[in-house]
């Protein structure tokens, strides 16, 4: 197999030259290495599963999520109703889908804000240095001080409302620190390199050489820091929602289908459970994602 | 040495006071000031009494000069009156600060020993079914949300087999001595599952690999090659090695467990001050609130510096300054 692949590589090479045949190598290796992973690739597929979903819940749904059935009050789950109904009768597996799209949407966006600023943050601190280094990181080490379910709260109670955008808002003004503190460590030892004084010498500007040379070569960090970020946002966001701060009712979020979960306990536990096993198997999904990326992208790395 | 602890103090002190500015802040602009409050409660208060008030409270001074007024007084050590518990401040956390520490510190001691040993087997026995079963079970624990474990452990031992009660910290009417101490224990025995949980996982994963990088250092091989016993090698020469980054971890999972605190004090009713500063920003308890923050904040870092110190003792090749 090993003699089939490498002969298969050169004839590669022959055709796409140099340099597409080891880009397209990279990510041959990242690809075989995550395969051999398998959790991450259960992980990768349930969370693709999991956003389809949620993507598609107006088609795959069976009943309207806002649907009030006095009549269907605490049912238990049956075939007609698989995750049952709740106190208002509403079909608790079309809630959970679309409840899905809320969460996962906070996961993701949140996750992608995060990384935005973070690498910003991270690539000015660590190649600028001096007064903007040392104010970027005084600022993350004050946020990095205080627990964030804390910080959470207040910010939920100054900002009054309770929809999607706000919570996003929340947890990027004061998630970007871990990536932030990732991005500049890469940075700074990649200036000192000779293809970065090369740039610099043949007059590349600042940006180019930020964007070009930096920030690609520390794309493997944030990668994994920002597939294991989903996961923490959407566990933020279901404590957020479950103490009754975060995404606010009728609109559905698999934090806020347990804000009553205490009393569901005593005589609808079906109610308590799913929303919360969903919340697991979604954050355990981008966990092993995470793991198995971060053993693809660079085995060494240490996020 | 000296020089680098007066400085890791110096910028502790900086990181705190920025610290009390942002949240000092971030507390004012929140809606609802307690004269507002007041107005809203009781209709016989006037316009007029509302505005001697706001004077007399100082709430239409510029920000600057109530954040300073502030951090005189709690100089002073008057961290100000509790407005739903009428109470003094440091009373009230006096009151809850040992039941804190009673379920955090239990939960984490136990963390800390039960994940670490489970660490140092899993890197003994690397890809071993047991090594595959530990790591699974601690992706289990950090995937699952802290209060909903909770809620399922009330339902599986608090509902379904009554077992342990679903909250609070005492049963009323319990005889003092060893019946009340008997009885805070069976309170303890579910959230510190939960709080412990999520610990053990990560205590798990540092330690295992924390290990599996010292093991394949050459002092470790050097002494399996004098043919040192097997129990000598990991103790003396792997074990004590592989234990030194914990301390600073130790410091570093300071603001996740406090995280923890919060929630699941909620979830069991638990009165300590995570229930506190919630139940502060709910009721826009403005000095409770800031007082709980600060003194995690006061953790949190005094955990850091701490972790420092200790570091540089325990550690000879680290040399400050």
């Amino acid at each position: 197999m090993a003699t089939g692949q490498m002969a298969m590589d050169l004839g590669r090479r022959e055709r796409l030259g140099e340099q597409a045949a080891t880009a397209e190598t990279y990510a041959r290796l990242v690809w075989r290495r995550f395969r051999r992973h398998r959790l991450a690739v259960i992980g990768g597929s349930v969370a693709v599963f999991l956003s389809l979903v949620a993507v598609l819940a107006p088609w795959l749904a069976p009943y309207r999520p806002e649907q009030i059935s006095l009549a269907d009050r605490w049912g238990v789950p049956s075939r007609t109703h698989p995750f049952g109904t709740d106190e208002l009768g509403r079909d608790v597996i079309s809630r959970a889908m679309y409840a899905g799209r809320i969460s996962l949407s906070v996961g993701y966006l949140s996750a992608l804000g995060v990384a935005v600023v973070g690498t910003v943050a991270g690539v000015a601190a660590g190649y600028y240095g001096g007064l903007t280094d040392s104010v970027l990181m005084r600022v993350v080490d004050i946020l990095l001080s205080v627990p964030t379910i804390p910080l959470y709260l207040i910010m939920a109670a100054l900002l009054p409302g309770g929809g999607v955008a706000r919570i996003i808002f929340i947890f990027v003004l004061f998630g970007w620190t871990g990536v932030s503190r990732l991005v500049r460590s890469q940075v700074l030892s990649l200036r000192q390199q000779d293809f970065v004084e090369a740039a610099r010498a043949l007059g590349a500007s600042e940006l180019r050489i930020m964007l070009r040379h930096l920030v690609p070569n520390a794309m493997a960090p944030i990668i994994v820091a920002t597939t294991l970020a989903v996961g923490g946002f959407i566990l933020g966001e279901s404590a957020l929602s479950y103490l009754g701060l975060g995404i606010q009712p009728p609109t559905p979020s698999w934090g806020n289908m347990l804000q009553r979960a205490q009393e569901y306990v005593l005589n609808a536990s079906w109610l308590a459970l799913f929303p919360g096993v969903l919340i697991f198997i979604t954050v355990l999904s981008f966990n092993f994602l995470g793991d198995g990326l971060r053993d693809a992208l660079d085995p060494r790395l240490n996020v | 040495m000296q020089r680098f602890l007066l400085q890791r103090a110096i910028q502790s002190a900086v990181v705190l006071l920025g610290l009390s500015v942002l949240l000092f802040t971030l507390l004012v602009y929140t809606p609802g000031d307690p004269v507002e409050l007041l107005a809203q409660a009781n209709p016989e208060v006037q316009p007029e009494d509302v505005q001697r008030l706001r004077q007399y409270y100082g709430l239409d001074d510029p920000l600057i000069i109530r954040y300073l007024k502030w951090l005189r007084a709690v100089a002073h050590g008057d961290l100000g009156y509790s407005r739903t518990y009428s109470l003094p401040v440091r009373t009230l956390i006096g009151q809850r600060l040992g039941n804190t520490l009673l379920l955090v510190g239990t939960a984490f001691l136990i963390a800390l020993v039960v994940g670490s040993a489970i660490g140092i087997y899993s890197a003994l026995h690397q890809y071993s079914p047991a090594d595959y079963g530990f790591t699974v079970f601690s992706f289990l624990g950090l995937a699952m949300p802290n209060f909903w474990q909770g809620i399922v452990l009330i339902l599986i031992f608090a509902v379904w087999i009554p077992l342990f009660p679903a909250g609070g910290m005492t049963t009323p009417g319990v005889a003092p001595g060893w019946p009340m101490a008997w009885d805070r224990l069976w309170h303890l025995v579910l959230p510190v599952a939960v709080l412990a949980t999520s610990g053990m996982a990560s205590w798990t994963r540092y330690v295992r690999s924390s290990m599996l990088e010292v093991i394949r250092q050459d002092y470790v091989r050097t002494a399996r090659a004098k043919g040192l016993p097997e129990r000598r090698i990991v103790r003396r020469h792997a074990l004590r090695n592989a234990l030194l980054p914990v301390i600073t971890l130790v410091a570093l999972s300071i603001p996740g467990v406090l995280n923890g605190a919060v929630l699941t004090e909620t979830v069991f009713s638990w009165p300590g001050m995570g229930l506190l500063l919630f139940q502060a920003v709910l009721g826009h308890d403005f000095n409770v609130a800031m007082a709980v923050l600060l003194f995690l904040a006061l953790v949190t870092v005094g955990a850091n510096l701490l972790a420092d110190v200790a570091y540089a003792v325990v550690d000879p090749r680290i040399r400050y300054g």
